[in-house]
């Protein structure tokens, strides 16, 4: 089902097909041009699918924005050893609730993706490891994979193309580092979800230590539209160097949040404005997080002039990510917002590396003081540094998840955080909900 | 162990779904599923899907410990996780969390003294764009408010 209305300024290529009635079933899906990229790519060259995917410019959607089809370009294709398609479907970067949506009301297109990408690095298996929480969508996606099956979309001699092609479901358990993509393959094999130390990288060395190629729910689903289109087309629809679209998440403090499908490249004020509804209550835009919790924050005025996509994120020192936007309106205490995103990654460090684990725990129990009135001027200092201290000196991007959007909310947001000083209570918070540490 | 049919049948197209000797690889599933039925993660299930995926007792306990949804104690029949992350805390999910502790009487990972209901805080849950959100076992509620809660909680409360 859709949880929001569509807008009419999303551009609906991955969302082409929702809410069409039974959106999910094979039958609207063969209805709607569903799989005639597949028997396109059955017929063309391994290495012309991938340029095809190439020409696309589609980038990672799941948050680091590698391009994808250089990605599956690195899978030795003559390797002897069996390849492995694996769907990153552990989605859990708060903010974030894009592939959920996509499942749900399209879960072929995600599995003619991956045949796709069988086809181009020439594997036979595949596994879409879904998060704990999202039962129901495993549900649908059995159903769609038995229902593929029993039509001849999956299995041996696929729709008489000579290719075999078997897929499976994964639950996780609970695990937001299980999203990253060595620790996810690690608890494919029934461990820890410990991250691996890289090279070799999964291309190589993936999956049951086979070549695999390993991408977010959203990068596949974007797949069966080039290889419809044409690369090119995909391409056009987004800006130099990163085309199409990005499923975004407008979430936070808005009259309209949902998820909605916009080219890259749309401006964050009109996105936030005319898409999100603006924000309730006559109230004025604070701050916007522009793709999910680990993204460092931007101002309101930071905001102005920015668009959706890699190249207009990275010149504010920040990321597009995996499209998670949270807008924070003047009402909101952004000590309350570094606490609360704090305590997520304390919380979710496997404790593994060392800088993550007391990194995450003492920048929470800091912030923790500091929001409840018992900060001291050396402590916003304090934050800054320990967060500093642990970029890039963990083994996976949990830690600098961590630390990076830390030190831009107290470079950003420094006065706020001299508020709370000298035992005064909160600005935004009434006394009833503080709790003196 | 006996586990219900379709269980078992679970379990059985699991242990197909990996490549020969990669069999420790149902082991996270098995432990989810096999709780939902049985409620925890028990001694007797360890030794159960250890014997099933070819590991030791001890493997399995260092594995589960990892995953915040594995559990050695079983919590209510209907378990209520109420998101407070950011985008939630943004649509006052902490006072939601705080209002369905009053109501309840009971606090984070507890359950009520029938066993029917039991509470946990937890991490983003992949609702944000409709936060706060709740889910009850699998299911998911969103734009929940504190009547939507109460009414919900009410209807648990008898619930089979």
């Amino acid at each position: 089902m859709l949880y929001n209305q569509p807008s009419p300024l999303e551009t609906r290529v991955l969302s082409r097909r929702f809410g069409l009635p039974d959106s999910a079933s094979l039958d609207t899906y063969l209805a709607t041009e569903g799989y005639r990229a597949f028997m396109k790519a059955a017929a063309m060259k391994p290495d012309e699918i991938v340029n095809e995917v190439k020409a696309s410019n589609l980038r990672g959607r799941g948050g680091a924005g590698f391009p994808t089809g250089m990605k599956w370009s690195f899978v030795p294709r003559t390797s002897p050893k069996p390849k492995y398609i694996v769907v990153n479907a552990d989605e859990s970067e708060p903010g974030t609730c894009k592939d959920r949506v996509l499942i749900e009301n399209d879960p072929h297109q995600l599995i003619e993706g991956v045949l796709i990408a069988g086809l181009a690095v020439d594997s036979h298996t595949g596994y879409i490891y879904v998060r704990g929480e999202y039962r129901y969508l495993i549900e649908i996606l059995d159903k769609a994979i038995a229902e593929a099956y029993a039509k001849g979309w999956l299995g041996k001699n696929i729709q008489g193309t000579g290719f075999d092609f078997d897929l499976y479901t994964h639950t996780g358990a609970g695990a937001y580092e299980c999203g990253e993509e060595s620790a996810l393959l690690e608890s494919l094999e029934g461990k820890r979800g410990i991250p691996r130390i890289r090279p070799p990288f999964p291309a190589v060395a993936g999956a049951f230590q086979c070549p695999t190629v390993l991408n977010n729910v959203e990068t596949y689903c974007a797949v069966p539209a080039i290889l419809r289109d044409g690369g090119a087309a995909f391409a056009a629809l987004g800006i130099p160097k990163a085309g199409g679209t990005k499923m975004t998440c407008l979430t936070g403090n808005l009259n309209k949040p949902g998820v909605y499908e916009l080219r890259l490249g749309f401006p964050v004020m009109r996105m936030i404005e005319e898409v999100g509804g603006g924000i309730p209550g006559g109230r004025k835009l604070k701050a916007v997080v522009p793709g999910g919790s680990s993204c460092p924050v931007l101002t309101a005025a930071e905001c102005e002039g920015a668009t959706m996509d890699y190249d207009s994120m990275a010149a504010r020192k920040t990321m597009l990510g995996s499209g998670g936007v949270i807008v924070m309106d003047d009402q909101t205490c952004m000590v309350k917002a570094a606490l609360r995103i704090m305590r997520f990654y304390a919380h979710e460090s496997c404790v593994w590396c060392i800088p993550c684990r007391e990194g995450t725990t003492w920048l929470k129990k800091i912030l923790t003081r500091f929001h409840e009135g018992g900060g001291r001027r050396s402590d916003i200092d304090l934050i800054g540094d320990i967060a500093r201290n642990m970029l890039g000196r963990t083994f996976c991007p949990l830690g600098d998840a961590a630390a990076m959007p830390t030190i831009a909310f107290v470079e950003k947001f420094r006065e706020e955080f001299e508020d709370h000083l000298d035992g005064k209570p909160c600005p935004y918070e009434h006394a009833e909900h503080m709790v003196m540490a | 162990m006996t586990f219900s049919p379709q269980l078992e049948a679970r379990f059985e197209k699991l242990l197909k779904s990996y490549p020969a000797g990669r069999q420790r690889s149902a082991l996270v599933p098995m432990l989810l599923y096999a709780q939902d039925e049985v409620g925890a993660v028990t001694d007797e299930l360890i030794d159960e899907v250890a014997a099933r995926v070819g590991v030791t007792a001890l493997q399995v306990n260092e594995v589960l410990s990892y995953y915040s949804m594995l559990r050695r104690k079983p919590l209510g029949k209907y378990h209520v996780q109420v998101c407070t992350n950011i985008s939630c805390l943004l649509n006052d999910g902490d006072k939601l969390w705080e209002h369905a502790c009053k109501k309840l009487g009971i606090g984070h990972k507890e359950a009520t003294a029938d066993g029917q209901i039991s509470l946990e805080e937890v991490e983003c849950m992949g609702a944000c764009a409709w936060g706060p959100a709740i889910q009850v076992n699998y299911d998911f509620h969103h734009f929940v408010t504190p009547d939507k809660l109460d009414e919900i909680l009410d209807g648990l409360k008898d619930k089979p």
